[in-house]
């Protein structure tokens, strides 16, 4: 028996701030990381000086790390943490924040994920992902994680008979929360018709079963929950968290993550079931991998997701609202930033900043991080239950 | 079932010749073991010495007890086939000229998941499967998910002649028709399905015997090559140096003398001549025009076979200055083979033991039959392999030497 942990009461998480997304830009990574922190800043009302911790996750950062970005933005934290960790970034990033701002290593982390998309860098980092990518993925095709993902979701569909129309159902619902997004790069409405009738890209996977990389950022503070109320921040209560890396490698092909290993721990620093969730911010890199979170995180058992979204409405106003404002399907996927757009999503919808997308009434969210297909599958798992602060 | 290939249509003389564009090349140091045993023909994974866990991807340390006692070993290949995809969308230029391609997710009976080009005749999942290695264009070994029980003409797969280098309806150059070896593989590339196949002799006005019989055959035409001679190997370059899609160099001078038992050295450059310089001459004059068409259609120039010999590795000293001659031949095809290697050319060395040919005759059995030769270097185009020894002899020196060379260096200085 492990030690029971530390609860996370008394962490607060404020200020989402998104840099508008680009489908492609001439600037690095830094410059992105700098409009963050300023409209942090800026948001905040507080100096650059206030800042003492600060986390970085970043693909085209390279070959600086998070240092590298204190010389460049002459800050002087006295806590750092460089979380290259794709889609579980943002998770990660807020635990680790958390815990240094209970410990007393640092007062006020800001948490920034950005990754810049020049016209060809999509494909240049694809090879050189990962050591194992570049010995026995990339050279079969070098589809990318298209291929691996299509091969995911035939395997799931083989297994337990969903149909593409289940998953279209996903992105179409995505969708209709993305119209009300102003930060969405995608601004026309998706029929399932045309998700049906889309290209194939890697059977079967189509065209907007992929989302489009894009530059961008993401960024949030953490702080207790004293100070945030001192400086008067709208901000949202951390009420358990968890992650889990290379869960379940024995199963030959995925079919579920490490979140199943860890959900009963995650409802129980909360004190709630599943069905007291009144969003979910799915990581969304395809569609199935919502569907599997679906099952993973006690909303349904394995293998019910296809019924499940045949009988739930996950749009912002639905009985299950997921990805409230679009997710990374509708709104595009800042490299590492994808990892935090359902931190920042989560944050607007507590805090009373989501706009004509807001579901009404929430108290308790959801938020998923899923990251970095290293050979076959995603390794990094993780989730985040936010609360409205009283 | 794959459907026969058909003859490809003459080559439209208006449009441009597609340039080669490799699959991705890059491998850690690690995964390069894979490599080391496809360029042989062999499908080894790596096995941990401690726990007998079988690993992959390649790695440095056991994923079950952390032993880092990792070694190579041979591969059975059956598995079960888990997933399919078919790309219609690749970010890599060699699949993206080739689409759809199909890849898919095979569980091996020893355990790892594995990623695989699928051969055409491999249904969907599941379905039994044999995962095997092979070089790919750009010379690295990649996995193949083949059907368990293969059809007559499975090789015509449209992946697996990405993979190999068949003769099928390919033109190719035997440099010297007038040994055994070279009739023999005359023989062999006809009945293989080759197109053309040109076959160098040197002395036109000698009458060998055997000539007559390979010429009988449609596809032969003998043409002048003489490899000492930097002009007569220029002239047929200029004349069929743009055709040629798999030149196979067996000319060879072979003489069998040490060092002490002949005086002078005109036997011994008469050696390096043909058997080094030779192939210099040849690889100078043919070696440009063959990376010019290697992604020409579907019967591109794919290969080049150099006939050495397993003295290469090792001398041996009642045939010293053959010995060296071969040795400093395997030197140089090293180097062309790094210099082919960009374009996507099969460089094949052929280590023999003593071939059953006149400058064996004092050599005791075994002796490798010429036919046996030629059939093994048919074999290895199709293959698509890079290394190959036929024979027990070969086999066996390469053992010893592969176990211990100096040892090997002794025994063979105290005559085998």
């Amino acid at each position: 028996m492990t030690r029971k942990r530390m609860s996370y009461e008394g962490v607060a998480v404020a200020v989402p701030v998104t840099v508008p997304y680009m489908r492609y830009s001439t600037h690095s990574a830094h410059w992105f990381i700098g409009q963050a922190l300023q409209s942090l800043l800026q948001a905040s009302g507080l100096e650059k000086a206030q800042i003492d911790g600060l986390t970085i996750s970043s693909f085209s950062l390279t070959p600086d790390t998070a240092v590298g970005v204190t010389q460049h933005m002459g800050l002087s934290p006295r806590w750092l943490d460089h979380l290259p960790n794709g889609g579980a970034s943002g998770v990660m990033a807020l635990r680790r924040a958390a815990r240094a701002v209970q410990a007393g290593d640092a007062d006020i982390v800001a948490c920034v994920a950005a990754d810049t998309n020049h016209v060809d860098s999509f494909r240049m980092m694809l090879g050189g992902f990962s050591n194992f990518a570049r010995d026995a993925s990339y050279p079969y095709g070098s589809g990318g994680p298209n291929s691996i993902f299509a091969m995911i979701t035939a395997n799931y569909m083989r297994t337990y008979g969903a149909r593409r129309e289940d998953f279209g159902r996903i992105a179409v619902d995505q969708r209709t929360n993305a119209l009300r997004n102003p930060h969405a790069l995608f601004k026309k409405p998706l029929t399932m018709e045309e998700y049906m009738a889309a290209r194939p890209i890697s059977d079967p996977v189509h065209l907007f079963d992929c989302v489009m990389p894009c530059a961008g950022a993401e960024a949030f503070l953490v702080m207790s929950e004293e100070r945030a109320r001192e400086l008067g921040l709208p901000h949202a209560l951390v009420r358990g968290a968890i992650e889990r890396h290379n869960a379940y490698s024995e199963d030959p092909v995925m079919v579920r993550g490490g979140w199943r290993v860890d959900r009963d721990d995650l409802y129980a620093q909360a004190g709630v079931r599943p069905d007291a969730v009144d969003f979910i911010q799915t990581y969304d890199d395809y569609p199935v991998i919502v569907m599997l979170q679906f099952e993973d995180l006690g909303f349904c058992e394995k293998g019910e997701g296809p019924a499940f979204v045949r009988s739930h409405s996950t749009t912002f106003d639905g009985d299950l609202p997921n990805n409230t404002g679009g997710g990374q399907l509708s709104v595009g996927q800042a490299g590492a930033a994808g990892g935090f757009l359902g931190m920042t999503e989560a944050l607007r919808q507590l805090t009373g900043a989501a706009g004509e997308r807001t579901v009404k009434d929430a108290q308790l969210g959801l938020v998923t991080g899923f990251g970095m297909v290293t050979y076959d599958r995603c390794l990094c798992t993780g989730a985040v239950l936010l609360g409205r602060s009283a | 079932m794959t459907m026969p290939m058909m003859k490809p249509k003459r080559k439209n003389p208006i449009l441009r010749t597609r340039q080669m564009n490799l699959p991705p090349w890059a491998r850690g140091r690690v995964a390069l073991g894979m490599t080391a045993a496809a360029a042989e023909g062999r499908f080894e994974l790596q096995v941990c010495e401690d726990c007998n866990h079988v690993q992959y991807p390649p790695r440095e340390a056991c994923h079950h007890c952390l032993s880092p006692s990792l070694q190579w070993r041979a591969q059975s290949g059956e598995g079960q086939l888990l997933a399919t995809t078919t790309l219609h969308h690749s970010n890599d230029l060699f699949f993206r000229e080739r689409l759809p391609w199909r890849m898919g997710l095979i569980q091996l009976d020893a355990g790892p998941s594995v990623l695989v080009h699928l051969h055409g005749e491999v249904g969907d999942a599941p379905a039994r499967v044999k995962v095997g290695a092979r070089l790919d264009r750009a010379g690295q070994a990649v996995l193949i998910g083949f059907p368990e029980h293969g059809s007559e003409h499975m090789a015509d797969d449209r992946m697996l002649r990405e993979m190999t280098s068949d003769p099928k309806f390919r033109k190719v150059l035997v440099t010297d028709g007038k040994t055994a070896v070279g009739q023999a593989l005359v023989h062999a590339l006809v009945k293989a399905g080759a197109d053309i196949v040109w076959v160098g002799h040197a002395e036109p006005w000698k009458k060998m015997p055997g000539l007559d019989d390979i010429t009988k055959h449609p596809q032969v035409t003998l043409v002048p090559l003489d490899l000492t001679n930097g002009r007569s190997v220029s002239e047929l370059a200029g004349e069929i140096g743009g055709k040629v899609d798999i030149v196979i160099n067996n000319a060879e001078v072979h003489r069998s003398f040490g060092i002490a038992a002949r005086r002078g050295t005109d036997v011994a450059k008469a050696e390096m001549d043909i058997n080094y310089f030779g192939l210099l001459r040849l690889a100078q004059e043919f070696g440009g025009a063959l990376k010019g068409r290697s992604a020409d259609g579907a019967t591109h120039a794919v290969a080049w076979v150099n006939l050495l010999s397993i003295y290469a590795l090792s001398n041996f000293p009642a045939h010293g200055t053959f010995s060296a001659s071969k040795a400093a031949a395997l030197s140089l095809s090293q180097c062309l083979r790094a210099e082919m290697r960009p374009a996507g050319i099969r460089v094949i060395n052929v280590f023999p033991g003593p071939i059953d040919d006149e400058w064996n005759q004092n050599m005791p059995p075994p002796k490798l039959a010429p036919s046996a030769v030629a059939s093994a270097i048919v074999k290895a185009l199709k293959d698509g392999v890079e290394d190959v020894y036929p024979g027990d002899v070969a086999q066996e020196w390469l053992e010893r030497w592969r176990d211990n060379p100096k040892v090997l260096e002794r025994e063979l200085a105290a005559g085998g």
